[in-house]
């Protein structure tokens, strides 16, 4: 095949629009288990919950799309910090595998409540973007507001962790847990705030996310588990190398959609994930 | 008479058939039996500290192995069977030698695999030319013209063969777990969920202990997928491999209690009951509500980890204990 195919070329700038926004994904997650040290199996799950509550605002109770999406946001992030204080915290002190096996708990909960509430069947917003031409190739206008939107929300974290005062208390706490306390900062409040920080990220992933796909119950199943290798392959709780992984996740799944079939590109995409856990346990940036 | 308990109970079990229950609630029984089979075949390591999230690999392995080599090249389920057994064996070396090796614990463990259940799920997808993809497969009939057995198909039409075979690997399952729980490496691997490093130091083979379990679960629940696959005669891609079946072995072993060796049949047990129960309370309106028991199911998870982390069995025989007349014959 030849290299300057503008077909391949487009499938690569494609896995560059998807990579932002699986940063964006991996971003929350990452934050979350970065000062929690709890890995929330339910994460896709609170997207699916933001995508159904925009869908609510947005198509049965006719709110603009963009005030149903700030409310999207508020929901989820309301339903992290709740997470949080109802179903971490009291596992807080217990082995680090009930952490885990206790949001998923949380997982069949969220898509049962959503089947319960919405059905099983396909939701969309209904909104119509046209694809946007460059030269011969054409980009879906949605993934190109999402690329862009999530490299801002990637901008605006950063930006909170290194130049507030509760960020920077965050970034300590994911450095010692221990020590902050004695520091006079309450890791109580800071998780909470973390919680909500990492639904918030979720919430502004689900308007990104809702304006390309449909939405039903089981939808977190398709892009959880994406979401936690890349978290993984970066070094879990590493943000930088969450970003990282996600671009290189994307390509995999990209181009290896492209050249055999879309089922084939996860394929390798995870098959590369298994072997550089092999090589690199604690992700591409952890060292070893 | 405590010490005869067990027998009693596994004769009542074994009457279950003659009890002149219908031919649905026998159905039930035996689904009990099978996830209470694969669901002890994944708390053989699971309870040693490997909390595998990536099952339906094996059990997707097992179910697809039978089923497309019957479909497409016509071999028996038996030796299709053998093959699901080499592959599952293939895939748990490959996966687990470099993990233990590695060193690939707790998280990340489950992590990886998770992927390796995705892995499977999205290949079986993928060749949807030949395994139907996403609608699923259906073994072809071996049974025409009234013929009510075909042993080279491993297809029964009576549900009695069925819930007797079942019940002999449910007990072979049982009987494994205490194998293993008796056995050496119960303790060294107890050893190294505690301290892996130390366990190092005091001569405990860490891989090669990591590794015997993994193997023998993974062969354990791809036979499993495969007695799964010629009793429905039906598979699906969702329901034999991927996340969701992969999480619902962990949580029905949660759910029952993980470190008992009836815990796991518990869970089975117990969440076939839920969504059974439910859909007798409601009637018309479980209809109506299709995700109700997962809703409450999902619910009392979170409340089970949180106030009793050893699940419903554990929890009883732990109250039991507290009176202080446990019958020395109660299944631990």
């Amino acid at each position: 095949m030849d290299v300057f195919d503008i077909f391949l070329l487009e499938a690569v700038l494609n896995g560059l629009l998807l990579g932002g926004l699986l940063a964006l994904l991996s971003l929350g997650l990452n934050l979350i288990f970065g000062v929690i040290d709890v890995v929330w199996i339910c994460y896709a799950e609170m997207i699916m919950i933001g995508m159904y509550a925009v869908y609510a605002l947005h198509v049965q109770q006719q709110w603009p799309l963009l005030a149903a999406m700030a409310a999207g946001i508020a929901i989820v992030a309301l339903l992290g910090a709740l997470m949080h204080q109802f179903v971490i915290r009291p596992v807080l002190s217990a082995e680090p595998i009930n952490q885990l096996l206790v949001t998923g708990g949380v997982l069949f909960f969220l898509q049962a409540a959503a089947t319960l509430a919405f059905g099983i069947e396909f939701k969309n917003l209904g909104v119509k973007l046209p694809p946007v031409p460059i030269g011969e190739m054409s980009f879906s206008f949605p993934r190109i507001i999402a690329f862009a939107v999530a490299l801002l929300g990637v901008v605006a974290t950063y930006l909170f962790l290194t130049r507030t005062y509760v960020g920077t208390a965050i970034r300590a706490i994911s450095q010692d847990r221990a020590i902050m306390p004695l520091m006079g900062v309450n890791p109580g409040r800071i998780f909470v705030v973390t919680s909500a920080l990492g639904g918030a990220l979720a919430g502004l992933s689900a308007c990104l996310l809702v304006l390309q796909y449909d939405i039903h119950p089981a939808i977190g199943l398709s892009f959880g588990p994406i979401t936690f290798l890349i978290c993984v392959l970066g070094g879990l709780g590493n943000m930088l190398g969450g970003l990282v992984a996600a671009f290189i996740f994307a390509q995999f799944i990209s181009v290896g959609g492209f050249l055999f079939a879309i089922e084939w590109g996860y394929v390798i995409a995870f098959v590369f994930f298994i072997a550089v856990m092999f090589w690199r346990p604690r992700g591409i940036l952890g060292g070893k | 008479m405590a010490r005869r308990l067990p027998w009693i109970g596994l004769a009542l079990l074994a009457a279950v058939p003659f009890s002149g229950i219908g031919n649905y609630p026998l159905h039930l029984v035996i689904m009990c039996l099978l996830w209470g089979y694969v669901y002890t075949s994944w708390s053989i390591m699971g309870r040693l500290g490997l909390v595998s999230f990536g099952h339906g690999a094996f059990l997707g392995i097992g179910a697809y192995s039978v089923v497309m080599l019957w479909n497409l090249f016509g071999i028996s389920p038996w030796i299709g069977a053998v093959a699901g057994i080499a592959v599952s064996t293939g895939v748990a070396l490959l996966i687990g030698l470099p993990c233990f090796r590695y060193k690939i614990v707790g998280h990340y463990f489950a992590l990886v695999t998770l992927a390796l259940s995705e892995v499977t799920r999205l290949v079986i997808v993928a060749l949807r030319d030949q395994t139907g993809g996403s609608l699923g497969a259906t073994p072809n009939t071996a049974l025409a013209q009234g013929n009510a057995w075909s042993l080279g198909a491993l297809q029964f039409s009576e549900k009695i063969v069925w819930f007797y075979l079942i019940l002999v690997f449910w007990l072979g399952a049982l009987w494994i777990w205490a194998k293993v729980d008796r056995g050496m490496t119960r303790l060294a691997l107890e050893a190294i969920s505690q301290e892996e490093d130390a366990a190092a130091s005091i001569g405990i083979n860490v891989t090669r202990s990591k590794l015997f379990v993994t193997l023998i679960s993974a062969v354990m629940t791809s036979v499993g997928g495969v007695l799964y696959a010629q009793y429905q005669l039906y598979i699906n891609p969702e329901t034999v491999s991927g996340i969701g079946i992969s999480l619902q072995m962990v949580f029905g072993v949660i759910a029952g209690g993980m470190f008992v060796m009836l815990g796991p049949t518990v869970g089975a047990v117990f969440t076939l009951l839920l969504a059974e129960g439910l859909r007798l309370a409601l009637g018309d309106a479980f209809k109506q509500f299709p995700a109700l028991d997962l809703a409450i199911y999902g619910l009392m998870l979170v409340l089970f980890i949180i106030y009793m982390p050893k699940g419903i069995l554990g929890a009883a025989l732990d109250a039991w204990d507290k009176r202080g007349t446990r019958p020395a014959s109660a299944p631990r």
